[in-house]
């Protein structure tokens, strides 16, 4: 029953994450594998702990047992800063946009460039010019439409907003760009134009992972779907190989991750398939 | 490539005139102005040159002060201490003056105007407390230690370069004096600081969206810290500006010069709810604030009146800034 795809690279793992807040299990050995250049959609029902397995993977949470695996290397992150210091960009639920500010100044925030020579390591003069040609740059190659770099955060639009949003992780992301439900708070029109920029984010090299209540969307932008139950991983599978209905059963527990067809890759894979068997 | 967008639609009029009003003191300055026309037409002496040399005079301290509290204010904070912080510097100064050390009286000034700022910073960034209850409290506990340090007297200032701010540096039609000329050096370069380094774009994030900056690496509470210490600094230059301009260092002095900085910073256009505005337009609010009671002093109006005047300019003002607030936020 079970498809498994040998040979890709993982960049981000987790396994056997654990966590609990006094009685309450957050985390009760998380698996999780992200493979280069895909977008993974993250789902499950409320509760099921799939924001513990984000913050753990961001270093915002520290968790009680199990490993982060970076590029196959064990890593620990402290904070948020680490973990962006690794080269894992997260793009938060709220809008982390100041909107007084313009888009240059929000894609550069905490990572502002200074002139070369005595401007700026005597006066830590900024340097706008390089920092606005940048910015432009790289919002043409994201496809991301604005009438000027130096507009103010608040004349854009939400779905412009999320751009900006996302356009910041994608440039300081090296490695990995995690995307908490880009789209819950627009319109039809702008989570087109988000998940477009996603799509487009994944083809210029980096590894997206997104958390997503929508199926549709999921169904639409996904490579592979990591669905999380009771405080693990279920199953992972390929948005072609199984429809909606599967997806929904196994994250409510009304169907065994066993009886759909799974996309796990290496040793998890190998251990589904060994209890799906031994079933 | 937006830069040459940028160039090109600017050498039209319209563009021009957009430009402008775009400003953030565009209105500030409007306001300055028509003011100032309607005291010309209304007085026979708001409009001579003695006059606007004693405008600039009198805007110094509030000016200087209000250039702290315009940073106090991008952070979202406020300082109802801000007076009470430079009168207890200046008796501090006063009273080590008057042993004849001058640079240590200068030192010690600069020392208590900082850590008095820095403790409110402290207080409101460490314990995380609300900065108008901090500050209002602050307010009053320096006014009364002002009082109790000096005995309730008043220290004479003797030293000539103590009162260095008051003399004139060129004299001519208009008096332009060092403290005149400090003031618009501080703002240009408080105006640099905000505009063109790192820590400036930072300070206004912290105060547009604190959490967005910390999301992306800001620490928040640092730059927060960090507003707080420095507007110390100008607290301090303040001070030294009102020993320029009355040589007496005196603990129940300018007992409402929080207001007059605030009034100065929010009709400068800055926001209350921070992360809009800056220390140009705080320049032409202390202008505005001292106009306003040159010229009700002109027109012959009852200082009691000039209070109340200050009081519904700064009312009006608030009012302005959350009706504008209101509107982008809908």
């Amino acid at each position: 029953m079970s498809s498994i795809i040998p040979g890709r690279t993982i960049v981000l793992e987790a396994r056997g994450l654990t966590k609990s807040y006094g009685h309450v299990v957050a985390m009760d050995g998380a698996d999780f594998q992200l493979a280069e250049n895909e977008i993974l959609a993250v789902v499950g029902d409320n509760g099921a702990g799939k924001s513990s397995l984000i913050r753990a993977l961001t270093g915002a949470v520290t968790p009680d047992g199990g490993q982060v695996l970076l590029e196959g290397q064990p890593v620990k992150f402290k904070s948020p800063l680490d973990a962006r210091l690794a080269g894992i960009e997260t793009v938060y639920q709220e809008l982390a946009v100041a909107t007084e500010l313009d888009i240059t100044q929000n894609l550069y925030l905490g990572r502002e460039l200074r002139k070369p020579g005595l401007l700026g390591t005597v006066f830590r003069q900024l340097d706008k010019r390089r920092m606005r040609e940048q910015a432009a740059q790289h919002m043409r190659d994201l496809g991301i439409r604005v009438q000027s770099i130096r507009q103010k955060v608040d004349t854009l639009s939400g779905g412009q907003r999320q751009a900006v949003a996302v356009a910041r992780a994608a440039a300081w992301g090296r490695k990995v760009v995690i995307l908490d439900e880009p789209t819950a708070a627009l319109g039809v029109r702008e989570t087109r134009q988000v998940l477009e920029l996603i799509r487009r984010v994944r083809d210029q090299g980096l590894s997206v992972v997104i958390i997503s209540h929508s199926m549709p969307e999921v169904f639409e932008i996904a490579d592979r779907i990591h669905i999380h139950r009771l405080g693990k991983r279920a199953t992972v599978v390929r948005p072609g190989a199984v429809d909606m209905n599967d997806v929904v059963a196994v994250m409510t527990g009304a169907k065994p991750p066993e009886a759909v067809p799974s996309a796990l890759i290496g040793p998890g894979a190998a251990r589904v398939q060994q209890l799906a068997g031994g079933l | 490539m937006a830069g040459t967008s940028g160039a090109r639609q600017a050498s039209s009029p319209r563009a021009l005139a957009f430009a402008f009003f775009s400003q953030p003191m565009a209105g500030p300055l409007i306001a300055l102005v028509a003011i100032s026309v309607f005291f010309s037409l209304t007085t026979s002496t708001f409009l001579t040159p003695r006059n606007i040399s004693l405008l600039f005079q009198q805007s110094v301290v509030i000016g200087t002060l209000a250039l702290g509290q315009t940073l106090v204010i991008l952070v979202a904070g406020i300082d109802l201490a801000c007076g009470a912080i430079m009168v207890l510097g200046t008796v501090v100064i006063g009273s080590l003056a008057a042993d004849g050390n001058i640079a240590l009286a200068m030192a010690m000034g600069l020392l208590v105007c900082v850590g008095a700022a820095s403790l409110n910073g402290g207080i409101i960034t460490l314990l995380r407390l609300p900065p108008f209850i901090v500050t209002l409290g602050m307010f009053t506990a320096l006014q009364a230690g002002a009082r109790l340090y000096t005995n309730s007297q008043s220290y004479p200032i003797r030293s000539d370069f103590l009162t260095v701010l008051g003399s004139p540096a060129f004299s001519g039609p208009l008096t332009v004096t060092w403290g005149m000329l400090l003031w618009i050096a501080l703002t240009i370069v408080l105006s640099y600081a905000l505009n063109q380094t790192a820590w400036g774009v930072r300070v206004y994030a912290i105060g547009n969206a604190p959490n967005a900056a910390r999301l992306n690496g800001v620490n928040v509470r640092r730059v927060a810290f960090s507003v707080y210490s420095l507007a110390g600094i100008f607290y301090f230059f303040a001070g030294w500006q009102a020993l320029g301009r009355t040589p007496i260092a005196d603990p129940s002095a300018y007992q409402l010069a929080n207001l007059d900085t605030i009034t100065a910073v929010v009709i400068g256009g800055s926001s209350l709810f921070g992360g809009r505005g800056g220390v140009v337009g705080t320049f032409i609010g202390a202008l505005i604030v001292i106009v306003l009671k040159n010229g009700l002093t002109q027109a012959g109006i009852d200082s009691l009146y000039q209070q109340i005047a200050t009081g519904i300019l700064v009312i009006l003002a608030v009012a302005a800034d959350q009706y504008m607030s209101r509107a982008k936020r809908s």
